[in-house]
């Protein structure tokens, strides 16, 4: 177990390695330090010198792969590709272009986002598992057929919609929650509520279906009709033997995700004013601060080989037939 | 005299209509493929749905013909680029008001300074330019007109879809399975809605107008060539590059599928959102560097969704790619194919022949199913402002110019509702429709469930 451990982590190692290298090619040979000084600091009127000046601040001034000019170890080693892939792979983020120290933020940042991803990961679970089985219990019957329409009607529509008609109906209409914002604690609670509702609802459909699938694949497997056959109850049939084996894929599924949970969602958090990630990502990005959107796609790569490793792991506790060796 | 001048887009759009009528021919001649689409043609839901689909795509190729046209001098400007959708809706297009109106309003939607004839300054809710201005102003009178005008609108869109029925459609017609009866009831209700809507469309603004008075019904067509572009255009760039390197990693084995596998896991890690996001930073750091290669605001726009397809294709292809790879993988060891091998034909041929017909009904799966998501994915990007161009007709430009205005009082929601509902339109036709295929070309469901972490259901969040 722990060498199969070590295996996968040494092959993490080369995809974090292209992952950095592609978003350094990204960030500073498609986009040069020098287009970015004249960004940040204006387009039009800029001098040589403030451009110099702004690169020699954050160390942008050095060659991008191969210093000629040193000797030895140094040509390859004080780069700015080797210095800023150093700094990122032990967590240290730097400062932001505009000046803010992005480890700090990411710690403070994440909490918020956490608070929505994961009851929106909870509910959603437990009314998916819920609606699907019924509706595989019941196939053929007119709750079937008709959820069957709800879901592709659900999964049509887009995330916005749920955003803006859940704001106007509970927030503005019904006075229930408000429109949007974050406290601090139990005061959270309040604004949370319409977030998670809308992570929920926008996800539910395309869920619930797949789930249903899962179900029905089970269902008419032959060790369904051996338990029926045994005599055992609808439930026994249904919760013992379909969910538990319907779980596999599910759980994997759900594993995948855990990681990226930090991450945040982008467009929830913009709409809902959350102090989260996903929010910190998009000021970002309207603000062009490319430190800030590297470290971002960093971490989210690493999170994501985070979530692979786990699914893999995971396989090994809901399904005894695999062995990891 | 109008000269035709093809977009970008345009020829690309064009381009996949005529690989989309050369599959279909292969398709008729092959028995193996027709099998599949005639299932998906037994489907009363699956051909309403597809009838849907033509519309729209009808609209999107209407409006992917560009036309150089000298306007009337005495307007100043010389020449205009318009598609032929523009040109059919001209009055619609050239019916601008000044600022908001509701749908069938006859008066604009805030108070404006009003100069009156006795010449003092008034503030009064100003009639129409252009809005309901032929009918009088009474509730009663406004009502009898827009009857009137439905009527005919819909008695007008029936006759045309009965005759476009019994003209192009006699076979369809003489089968009455409930399939072809679905269908034609299907092109009824849209002939009824179109006359209707398009009747009412030329005197009212039936969807009311936006910020700067534009009429939003119009912005609402015009938007459909968008999300269909981006749901067709990125198929195109993601398909060529899955294909290959997916067929070859599962076939060829050993150091190229090392190769290709390490290539899309590093791609694949990378958060699709963020890659789109950094990719489209960089495209408009670009276009500010270069802002004298891009000389019209049109060519700018083109440009900005094509690139923006790129990106999503670039993003998306990695998915299909491992699908590809393992069915390759599969079929590598089939007997045909070590058949093929021992009577001496080349890896080449090998692929060619034997490997990308049989892994094709997955190329059609994946492209069905990834195109609704594409299209809700549209409208997320624009609204993150990493989509497509601001000055574009899209669903995603129009919800965020709205969204703004939600805070008003009384609520400013036609341009919100115009756009959701078109989009849902689409949507839930293209998902019916990829229900139906995906069912007919591979009936053991699982093997290409609906997964819905996949990247670009994540952006709608």
């Amino acid at each position: 177990m722990s060498a199969y451990l070590i295996r996968r982590l040494l092959y993490a190692l080369p995809i974090v390695l292209g992952v950095n290298l592609l978003t350094f090619v990204l960030f500073f040979v498609v986009n040069t330090p020098d287009d970015m000084a004249r960004m940040q600091l204006g387009e039009r009127r800029v001098t040589a010198q403030a451009v110099a000046l702004w690169k020699a601040e954050r160390g942008y001034d050095r060659p991008l792969f191969w210093d000629a000019s040193r000797s030895g170890v140094d040509q390859l080693t004080d780069t700015l590709f080797f210095t800023s892939s150093q700094r990122l792979f032990s967590f240290d983020f730097g400062r932001s272009d505009a000046g803010r120290d992005i480890g700090a933020d990411l710690r403070q940042r994440m909490w918020p986002s956490l608070a929505i991803a994961v009851p929106v990961l909870l509910v959603e679970l437990a009314l998916a598992l819920t609606w699907a089985l019924l509706m595989a219990w019941l196939r053929g019957s007119a709750l079937d057929v008709w959820s069957a329409i709800v879901c592709v009607a659900m999964m049509s529509c887009s995330g916005l919609f749920y955003i803006i008609g859940g704001q106007w109906l509970m927030a503005k209409l019904w006075h229930l929650v408000p429109i949007s914002g974050y406290g601090e604690g139990l005061a959270a609670l309040h604004f949370l509520v319409l977030p998670v509702l809308v992570g929920v609802l926008a996800s539910l459909g395309a869920n619930v279906r797949w789930y249903r699938a899962l179900f029905a694949e089970e269902l008419a497997k032959d060790y369904v009709r051996m338990a029926h056959a045994k005599g055992l109850s609808e439930p026994r049939v249904m919760f013992g033997h379909v969910l538990r084996n319907a779980l596999i894929p599910i759980l994997t599924g759900v594993v995948v995700l855990l990681p990226s949970l930090f991450l945040g969602a982008l467009i929830t958090e913009a709409f809902f004013a959350i102090p989260g990630l996903g929010s910190y990502t998009i000021e970002a990005l309207q603000a062009q601060d490319f430190a800030i959107v590297r470290a971002m796609v960093y971490l989210g790569s690493l999170l994501y080989i985070a979530g692979l490793l786990l699914t893999d792991l995971s396989y090994v506790l809901v399904d005894p037939r695999v062995r990891l060796a | 005299m109008p000269t035709l001048v093809p977009l970008w887009s345009d020829v690309c759009l064009w381009l996949l209509v005529l690989v989309g009528l050369w599959y279909a021919r292969q398709a008729r001649r092959h028995e193996p493929l027709r099998a599949p689409w005639r299932a998906v043609r037994r489907g009363p839901m699956a051909l309403a749905a597809a009838c849907v689909l033509l519309v729209y795509l009808a609209i999107a190729l209407l409006d992917s013909v560009h036309l150089e046209r000298t306007t009337r001098p005495a307007d100043g400007a010389e020449t205009a680029i318009l598609s032929v959708l523009d040109v059919l809706l001209t009055p619609l297009r050239l019916g601008v008001e000044t600022s908001y109106s509701a749908p069938f309003a006859t008066r604009a939607f805030s108070q404006e300074s009003v100069l009156t004839s006795a010449g003092r300054v008034q503030r009064e809710y100003p009639r129409l330019r252009y809005g309901a201005a032929h009918s009088a102003e009474s509730q009663g009178a406004r009502a009898r007109d827009i009857f009137q005008r439905s009527a005919t609108g819909a008695v007008a869109g029936l006759a045309l879809a009965l005759s476009a029925l019994w003209l192009a459609l006699p076979a369809a017609l003489g089968r009455t399975d409930r399939a072809a009866r679905a269908a034609g009831l299907t092109l009824l209700a849209l002939g009824v809605g179109g006359g209707v809507l398009l009747a009412l469309a030329t005197r009212y603004h039936v969807f009311g107008t936006d910020k700067v008075g534009s009429d939003v019904f119009y912005q609402a067509l015009k938007s459909v060539r968008t999300g269909l572009l981006i749901g067709t255009l990125t198929t195109l760039v993601a398909l060529p590059l899955a294909l290959v390197l997916g067929v070859a990693a599962g076939y060829f084995r050993g150091f190229t599928d090392d190769l290709v596998q390490y290539f899309y896991t590093t791609l694949s890690a990378i958060p699709g959102v963020l890659l789109v996001a950094a990719s489209a930073l960089l495209l408009d750091a670009y276009m500010t560097r270069h802002a004298e290669a891009f000389t019209s605001l049109l060519a700018r726009a083109d440009l900005r969704l094509l690139a923006l397809c790129g990106i999503l294709g670039i993003t998306s292809w990695t998915s299909l790619c491992r699908l590809l790879r393992a069915e390759a993988l599969k079929l590598r060891e089939m007997d045909f194919v070590h058949a093929a091998r021992a009577l001496g034909a080349r890896s080449g041929q090998i692929l060619r022949q034997h490997l990308v017909p049989n892994v094709m009904h997955i190329v059609i799966i994946t492209t069905v199913l990834d195109f609704s998501s594409l299209v809700l994915a549209e409208a997320a990007l624009t609204y993150l402002d990493i989509g497509v161009d601001p000055s574009m007709d899209s669903w995603g430009n129009m919800i965020n110019a709205a969204r703004l205005e939600l805070a008003r009082e009384p609520l400013v929601w036609w341009s919100l509702a115009a756009a959701l509902s078109s989009m849902f339109g689409l949507v839930l036709a293209a998902n019916i429709f990829a229900d139906a295929v995906r069912d007919a070309f591979d009936p053991r469901q699982r093997e290409f469930g609906l997964t819905p972490s996949a990247p670009t259901a994540r952006v709608c969040e």
